[in-house]
Formats: structure tokens, sequence, C-alpha cells
């Protein structure tokens, strides 16, 4: 990397970090973050996951791993193998959503059995649900990944 | 540097989780300590079946499927606590029949409960519950045969057990168990506090920690 243009020293000068790692550690702490707070909601607060928050979990949980063994060293490859999972996370998360806010008929639903993907568990501040927490987190590592593509030199 | 960083937020990360989960049991506990005294109802209904002294001061509740094998297996437990402080202690049963097909074993117990014979009737139900259970499904024909054997008129529990008011005590015991945040039976609650971590040696402690409360020497 060479010298940066004016407009780009906020990620980059205060430690001396190199921006695209400096994006890429954010995504992984998002993921990081994501992964906690939903083992939180299970193991904690004890609320039973849905079909469909498995789904998600599924594409989640391993970013955890992949985002960081791109960083040591950092290999703007790592994208080409986690936007397909984020992909694939922030289509269930946009399904979930819809579903949850009753956009799409229940009869649609892939969850007969077991715990309810409409279940409300949980409403902070009156509108955010688990479902739409993990859009925005899918919604974020997703520009995250989008905007490291684009950097790479290829 | 980076790797330092990546490090000190996986730490912070985890930190964080633990804290977290910590001060949200406590923050629970005190809210159900909370409720215990405010709405006391909401953990003995005046339809619960009980089981020891009314002058008892510690209260042991338990949300209990029929069909649960763990609640099963907790069974001795209460009984062992309740024979080593006699008079001490009252205990209450809820309903929570989480597993398919456990509700019509609860209006079985609830019929069983008017022929005088519901203690009787839940220990043979644990007892014997390997023969009406299969991969967690309640085999309600299995269960017939066994009640005469503690003396039940099962033709009477047949007709007991539609009794709309049978269906109103399930009704009021489902959600009061949601109110309190039971999700996974057995449910306990030794006067309004939840049993945390779970296990039958946590349970022997808080009973004892709560008689050694209501009870100083």
């Amino acid at each position: 990397m060479s010298e940066l243009p004016d407009g780009d020293v906020h990620t980059s000068s205060i430690w001396g970090l190199d921006p695209d790692w400096t994006l890429l550690f954010f995504g992984w702490l998002i993921a990081s973050a994501s992964t906690l707070g939903s083992l939180f909601f299970s193991y904690v607060m004890e609320f039973a996951p849905c079909v469909l928050c498995w789904y998600q979990r599924i594409c989640l949980f391993p970013l955890v791993i992949i985002l960081a063994r791109g960083l040591f060293p950092l290999d703007r490859h790592v994208v080409k193998y986690a936007l397909p999972l984020t992909a694939a996370g922030w289509l269930l998360a946009a399904y979930h959503c819809l579903l949850y806010a009753k956009w799409v008929p229940a009869s649609m639903q892939p969850c007969g059995k077991g715990v309810s993907c409409t279940e409300e568990y949980l409403e902070l501040f009156g509108f955010l649900s688990i479902p739409f927490l993990s859009l925005i987190s899918f919604t974020a590592l997703m520009s995250i990944l989008i905007a490291l593509k684009r950097r790479s030199p290829e | 540097m980076k790797r330092i960083l990546f490090a000190a937020t996986c730490l912070v990360l985890i930190a964080g989780f633990f804290l977290g989960a910590s001060y949200y049991k406590t923050w629970r506990a005190a809210e159900l300590g909370f409720m215990a005294q405010e709405h006391a109802s909401t953990f003995v209904r005046p339809h619960s079946p009980t089981l020891g002294s009314d002058d008892a001061k510690v209260y042991i509740v338990k949300f209990t499927d029929p069909a649960c094998e763990t609640c099963a297996s907790f069974s001795p437990f209460v009984k062992q606590a309740m024979d080593a402080s006699p008079g001490q202690i009252k205990f209450v049963i809820r309903y929570a029949p989480f597993h398919e097909g456990a509700d019509e074993v609860v209006r079985i117990l609830e019929a069983a409960k008017r022929q005088g014979k519901f203690w009787e009737t839940l220990e043979l139900l644990y007892r014997r519950q390997a023969t009406w259970t299969r991969h967690h499904r309640v085999l309600l024909g299995e269960v017939w045969p066994l009640l005469p054997e503690v003396g039940l008129d099962v033709e009477r529990v047949k007709v007991d057990m539609r009794d709309p008011r049978i269906a109103a005590v399930l009704e009021q015991d489902l959600a009061d168990a949601e109110a309190l945040g039971v999700r996974k039976t057995p449910g306990f609650f030794v006067n309004g506090k939840p049993l945390e971590p779970f296990g039958p040696r946590p349970l022997a402690e808080l009973i004892k920690a709560e008689i050694r409360e209501q009870y100083p020497e």
C-alpha cells in the first residue's frame, strides 16, 4: 500500500493500521458480537431458537473463524469465501423479518412445529426484534465485504 | 499491534458475555424475588396440588411435565428434603406440559385429584414413565391400564378430565409458567428464587439456604 489520499486518513493513521485490515477487522468484530449475542439469547436468556434462526446461525458462526483467518496475514481473498455465506444469511434474515412483520403469509412458514418463527421474544426500543438485529448484522457484514472487494486491485 | 488488538478484542467480547450473563441472572433473580412478594399467586394458585404443612415457611414450587424424564428423576430429591426438615417445607406442583400430548396426562392427574389419588397417580406415572412415553411423545393408550394400580376409577377419570375447569387450570399454569420464564421442565422455585444453576445438588443447597433463613436456630 502506498500513500493514501487525504480523505482516507481516519482508518489508517492513528495506529498505523492498513485500512483494508481495519475494515475486515470490523467485519470480524460484527460477526463475533452477533455470534455471542445469539448465544446470549439462547443460553442466558433461554429463548428457544426457531428453525430460521438456526439457518441464519449456520451462515453466521463460520464467519467468526473465516474472517479471523483472513486477518493474519491480511488476505483479501477471504471475501470470496465469506461473501456467499453472508449473502445467504442476509436473504434468510430478510425473509425472517418479512415473516415476523406478517408481510409474508404464515402458510409459507417453513417451521410448523417447535418454536414459531414469529414468536415474539424481544422488542428493544419498540422495533428491534431478534430477526431485525440479524438483518442489521448481515447488512453491515455485506457492506464491509463488498467494500473490501471493490478496493482490491483485481 | 494487530495481534494485540485482536487478542484484546477477543478478551473484551468474552468478558462482556460473561459479565452480561451474570448481570442478567442477578437482575432476573431480583425481579422474581420481587414477584414472589408482590404477586405470590403467580407461584401458587388455589387450585395447585400441595404437599406438607400449611405452616411451612419454605415453598418449593415445581413446574412439571409428567412426561419429562428429568422431572421424574427429581421427584426423590424433593422428598428427601421434606423428610429432612419435617413441617418446614410445602411442596407445590404446577403444570408445564411441554411434551406433545402431555396435557392429556395432566388432565388425568387433575381427574385423579378428584378421587383423592393425586400424589399416588403422579408417583405411578413417574415410575412407569418408560411404558407410556416413546421418543418424547405420550402414548395415551398405555396410560389407562396403569391407573387401576392406584385404585382409580378409570371411567370416572375419562369423564372428569373433560371438565372445562380442568382446561382452565392448565391454561392458568401455562400462563404463569410463561410469566415466570419457565421454558424447560422441571422449573423449580424455592420461595420465589429460581434454581440456578440447575441440578440436584444446587436444589438441595437452595432449599437448605432458605430453611436457614426462615428458621434461624
